[in-house]
């Protein structure tokens, strides 16, 4: 009789979590330095969420609820087959809810909810050093983080306000860990970045093509850089969710026909579906009654 | 008060590239406000003592001591690393011969300007652009280009950015590296005058390297000839190029083109 050959637990082998566990321990303990690892190859194309991956398989328990997250949706095709990658190869519990989750693997957007203590938010990561298109070389920008130079980064921002009158970058908009490390947040929207500043919940970011692993831990200062007479702003969206009629949240635009037809709905789909669940109802949105 | 101690001794400062010499037996003072030229043909160990005294190429033997804003002397290979880096980009200045060595290209112009401010804390959008445009002005490229990139720019332009970038933050000591070299003699003579004038004007001391005598009878007080590494004559500028005692010097004098 053949046996079906079987994966270990959460795929990657138990000296290989060891192996990722220690260089978390290492980012909880200096937070905002980026901790190199061995990245190892998994069965999914860099760019897909190698790093996350690796970071949620390291971390996850069987009794773990997962949550994956792609652009701030649980239904696209990144976060269907994380969630279903993981719900292979670790049988756990797999949901949309936010609430529910233990961990939250994310690219792009952080959870319009509130996370709270005991959560992890483990984030997709492409390129974890915030000052590398300044300074291509990666024995200058260790250099820099360690004597704390970083002149560089608001040179990059200057940049910005010269050319657009304001900063216009809107995503992987670098923040100050604690008042030490400069660290790229990912590419979240700049939108997202007061949710990460004394946050309950632990933030681990994995970054798998480029070996690098950072975290924020949990209730820790995160400061997104500006000038005195430039401060942080993050975006503000005139119209609500078209479907829920959520107002400060962020939202997508959607084109609905090829008449320039088009309406914002709320990027995080289950904090859309939770209110209207509720029977909060947007500009275009039917009520949930009247639908069924 | 202060005038009355040099700025930087160099005593015995050798460079050896393995067992090749790059200069050595080095040995001379540099007092605030004064400019030294260092002179010699390609090969003679300009461009490795000017880096050996610049804190970019540790030197083999010897020592050289700066006299830091609080007036205490330091040997600047005993600092930390963090302290050396601070001093070379607040208090020194390095003139590169090639711009786009020492200039961000991909950045504008004022930016140029502004990483050293930024770089020392200062985090007010307003003042930062006040300054570069007024150092543009003083190295005589107009406000309209502040926005622009030193891609953008004439090679004349970009050695008197590289200028502006070094001198925002006001150092006392600034090294030049065959500042006026791969430029027209036009534009070389007009450099050489705004060089001339914002040395006087600040008090600054340089330590310029150059193959052309030109440059170092009018930018210098002093000047030092090398030759395979050695330091073969020094004196005041004028006394050495009118009036020289060593044979190479001679050489070297008589070998400039009369037109």
């Amino acid at each position: 009789m053949t046996t079906v050959a079987q994966y270990n637990f959460a795929y990657l082998d138990e000296q290989t979590k060891r192996m990722i566990r220690r260089a978390i321990l290492k980012a909880v303990a200096v937070p905002g330095y980026q901790v190199p690892f061995s990245s190892r190859e998994m069965p999914m194309p860099y760019g897909w969420g190698t790093g996350g991956v690796q970071v949620t398989a390291s971390i996850i328990g069987p009794s773990d609820v997962l949550k994956v997250i792609d652009q701030g949706a649980d239904d696209t095709t990144n976060a269907v087959s994380i969630r279903a990658f993981f719900a292979k190869v670790a049988q756990v519990e797999t949901t949309t809810r936010t609430a529910e989750a233990t961990i939250i693997q994310t690219r792009h957007r952080i959870p319009e909810k509130p996370l709270g203590k005991g959560q992890i938010l483990v984030y997709q990561v492409p390129i974890p050093e915030p000052l590398r298109y300044l300074e291509p070389r990666e024995t200058e920008t260790r250099k820099m983080h360690a004597l704390e130079e970083y002149g560089l980064m608001h040179v990059k921002l200057y940049e910005d306000i010269a050319r657009h009158g304001r900063i216009a970058t809107t995503f992987a908009y670098p923040v100050k860990v604690e008042g030490r490390y400069v660290m790229d947040p990912s590419p979240t929207p700049k939108f997202d970045n007061p949710k990460m500043h004394m946050s309950a919940a632990l933030q681990l970011f994995g970054a798998g093509r480029e070996h690098r692993i950072y975290a924020v831990p949990p209730h820790t200062e995160v400061a997104s850089l500006d000038f005195e007479d430039h401060p942080f702003t993050i975006q503000h969206f005139p119209e609500p969710c078209a479907l829920c009629g959520a107002r400060e949240v962020y939202l997508d635009e959607v084109i609905l026909d090829d008449h320039g037809g088009h309406m914002f709905v709320c990027s995080d789909t289950d904090h859309c579906e939770d209110r209207r669940g509720a029977g909060h109802v947007g500009p275009l949105g039917v009520a949930q009654e009247a639908a069924e | 008060m202060t005038a009355e101690q040099p700025l930087l001794r160099v005593s015995n400062l050798a460079k050896y590239y393995g067992s090749r010499l790059g200069c050595a037996d080095v040995s001379f003072e540099l007092w605030p406000g004064e400019v030294l030229a260092i002179v010699g043909e390609s090969g003679s160990g300009k461009t490795t003592l000017l880096n050996a005294l610049s804190a970019t190429l540790e030197p083999s033997a010897g020592e050289t001591l700066y006299r830091m804003r609080d007036g205490q002397w330091r040997n600047i290979y005993d600092l930390s690393e963090a302290e050396r880096r601070f001093l070379v980009r607040t208090d020194w200045g390095f003139v590169h011969q090639n711009p786009a060595d020492g200039l961000r290209m991909t950045v504008s112009a004022g930016a140029n300007v502004g990483e050293r401010l930024m770089a020392v804390g200062d985090r007010h959008y307003g003042n930062i652009r006040a300054t570069a445009l007024d150092w543009l002005g003083r190295v005589e490229i107009a406000a309209d280009r502040i926005d622009d990139q030193p891609r953008s720019f004439s090679g004349g332009m970009r050695q008197r950015l590289q200028i502006a970038r070094n001198l925002v933050t006001g150092p006392r000591l600034v090294f030049m590296d065959e500042p006026t070299g791969g430029l027209d003699v036009s534009v070389q003579a007009r450099l050489l005058d705004l060089l001339r004038g914002l040395v006087g004007e600040l008090g600054l001391a340089a330590i310029v390297v150059t193959h052309d005598l030109a440059v170092a009878r009018l930018l210098s007080h002093r000047m030092m000839v090398m030759k395979n590494g050695h330091v073969i004559e020094s004196g005041l500028t004028d006394r050495v190029l009118d009036d020289p005692r060593e044979p190479y010097t001679q050489l070297l004098v008589s070998s400039i083109l009369q037109v």
